[in-house]
């Protein structure tokens, strides 16, 4: 499957814009977000916060343009995403200064 | 020759400014960590190549970086702060109590003897220790825990431990303090600690002279004289001589004495630096001229010092960690505006000039002087 990071993600983690990962099935935001991390370390504590394990504030999960920031962390994704024919978008808020 | 390292910590990056003992021709480098905030960067003592930093974010939370080669290149190392136990709460602005939540590093203090070894202040008030170099941290949960912890509450920059100093002749003696709870002190390596607020006047506060509950800006010290401390709390300045115990005020003819920073020469322990800011409404200089004051009297006296320094239309602040002294023989002296720039002196103060003027808005200022 299929993960685009923010910018500065990218440049935390050393990857390009999309991340390829093997991920058993049921596919769901955790278990994307373990593989994640366990690929690219860095990025523990930038997405989930290590407190409460939840997204952080400013980041939103999009998957075929449906917004997946508030479903169940355990809920599976779409089949598209699943199977590699959409990406999972992480996506940074669009604010600050 | 000498050299001086400075190493600045900015709302979108860290730069280091690097020049020879005249420190008159400068080398800027950086940004390192382009777009991120840059609470602080602090070399340790004992390798001056290792440099940490503390790189935050909105967004993305909280890194620390770590350079084993000058500030040449970078490493993220451990980021997991997790408080001892259950956190329990603090006040909230309101009044009303409120849980304990990580949100950043401000301070970031390699240990004196130990490369190794690094303290960790952070909003909401709190300090970790790592032993292995950044790589994990542990609270130090006694300060949390010692009883008044409930009582404290943000300032308007946060509930930040921002403030970490060792005492080089006591390897168990910790000073931190805590906006908005005030200054505590541990005679044991940071296991238990008691609140050193004595002769602290805040008369925004229900209670002015409150056990805890003011909110101290910086502490400093002079290393050969280490239970002497000097204070900018939010009003007033203040002097401590018997490591906190008692504190008396020490502002003197300071034309204000709300500001942030506060500083002492590296070879006299009664000189002393502050940048007076109008108010804590309008965080800006008076009049809007640009003045370091020293006071060569270890308080009550101060003179301004304005050479080089803007004296008209300045409207910029100076915060808290955005100030630092260098060790050559004739003391440099540096400071970070909001404004960006960076100025140095390197006659103690008698005569400044921007190291850099556009930097980003200047959150942190330290110096390592090099052999």
């Amino acid at each position: 499957m299929r993960v685009v990071l923010p910018q500065h993600l990218r440049t935390l983690a050393g990857v390009s814009a999309e991340v390829a990962l093997e991920v058993a099935a049921p596919i769901t935001i955790r278990r994307v977000l373990d593989a994640l991390e366990a690929q690219s370390p860095v990025l523990r504590g930038t997405i989930r916060d290590y407190g409460t394990g939840q997204r952080r504030a400013f980041l939103r999960f999009f998957a075929c343009e449906e917004d997946w920031s508030h479903e169940p962390l355990d809920a599976e994704l779409p089949a598209a995403v699943a199977e590699g024919r959409e990406p999972l978008l992480i996506v940074g808020a669009i604010a600050g200064g | 020759m000498s050299k001086a390292r400075v190493l600045v910590g900015t709302k979108k990056g860290a730069f280091t400014l690097t020049a020879d003992g005249r420190r008159k021709d400068w080398k800027v480098a950086g940004p390192f960590f382009a777009g991120w905030e840059i609470y602080h960067v602090k070399a340790s003592p004992v390798d001056p190549n290792r440099i940490y930093a503390s790189q935050s974010s909105g967004w993305f939370g909280q890194l620390i970086q770590r350079s084993d080669d000058g500030g040449a290149t970078w490493a993220p190392v451990g980021n997991k702060f997790a408080y001892d136990g259950v956190p329990g709460t603090h006040q909230w602005y309101d009044g009303t109590p409120h849980p304990w939540e990580f949100k950043r590093v401000w301070h970031l203090e390699p240990s004196l003897t130990d490369a190794d070894a690094v303290l960790a202040g952070v909003e909401d008030a709190a300090l970790f220790e790592s032993t292995d170099a950044g790589a994990t941290w542990s609270e130090l949960a006694g300060l949390r825990g010692h009883g008044t912890g409930p009582d404290w509450q943000p300032g308007a920059g946060g509930m930040c431990l921002h403030t970490i100093i060792q005492d080089p002749a006591n390897p168990g003696r910790l000073y931190i303090a805590i906006s908005a709870a005030g200054a505590f002190r541990s005679d044991d390596g940071g296991s238990t600690w008691k609140p050193i607020n004595k002769g602290l006047v805040s008369n925004m506060i229900p209670n002015p002279t409150a056990e805890v509950g003011h909110c101290v800006h910086h502490v400093a010290i002079h290393p050969s004289r280490p239970d002497v401390l000097f204070m900018q709390k939010h009003w007033d300045v203040m002097r401590s001589d018997d490591a906190g115990d008692n504190w008396r005020e020490v502002s003197g003819n300071l034309p204000t004495d709300f500001g942030f920073v506060i500083d002492v020469h590296a070879h006299e322990p009664e000189t002393l630096y502050v940048v007076p800011i109008k108010s804590d409404s309008e965080h800006f200089p008076l009049e809007g001229k640009l003045q370091v004051w020293r006071s060569r009297t270890g308080g009550n006296e101060w003179e301004p010092l304005t050479r080089g320094l803007p004296q008209e239309n300045c409207y910029v602040n100076v915060l808290r960690d955005a100030m630092a002294v260098d060790q050559l023989d004739e003391c440099g002296v540096y400071f970070g505006t909001s404004g960006g720039q960076v100025y140095a002196s390197a006659d103690a103060g008698d005569n400044w000039a921007p190291i850099v003027r556009d930097l980003p808005p200047v959150m942190s200022v330290e110096v390592q002087t090099l052999a």
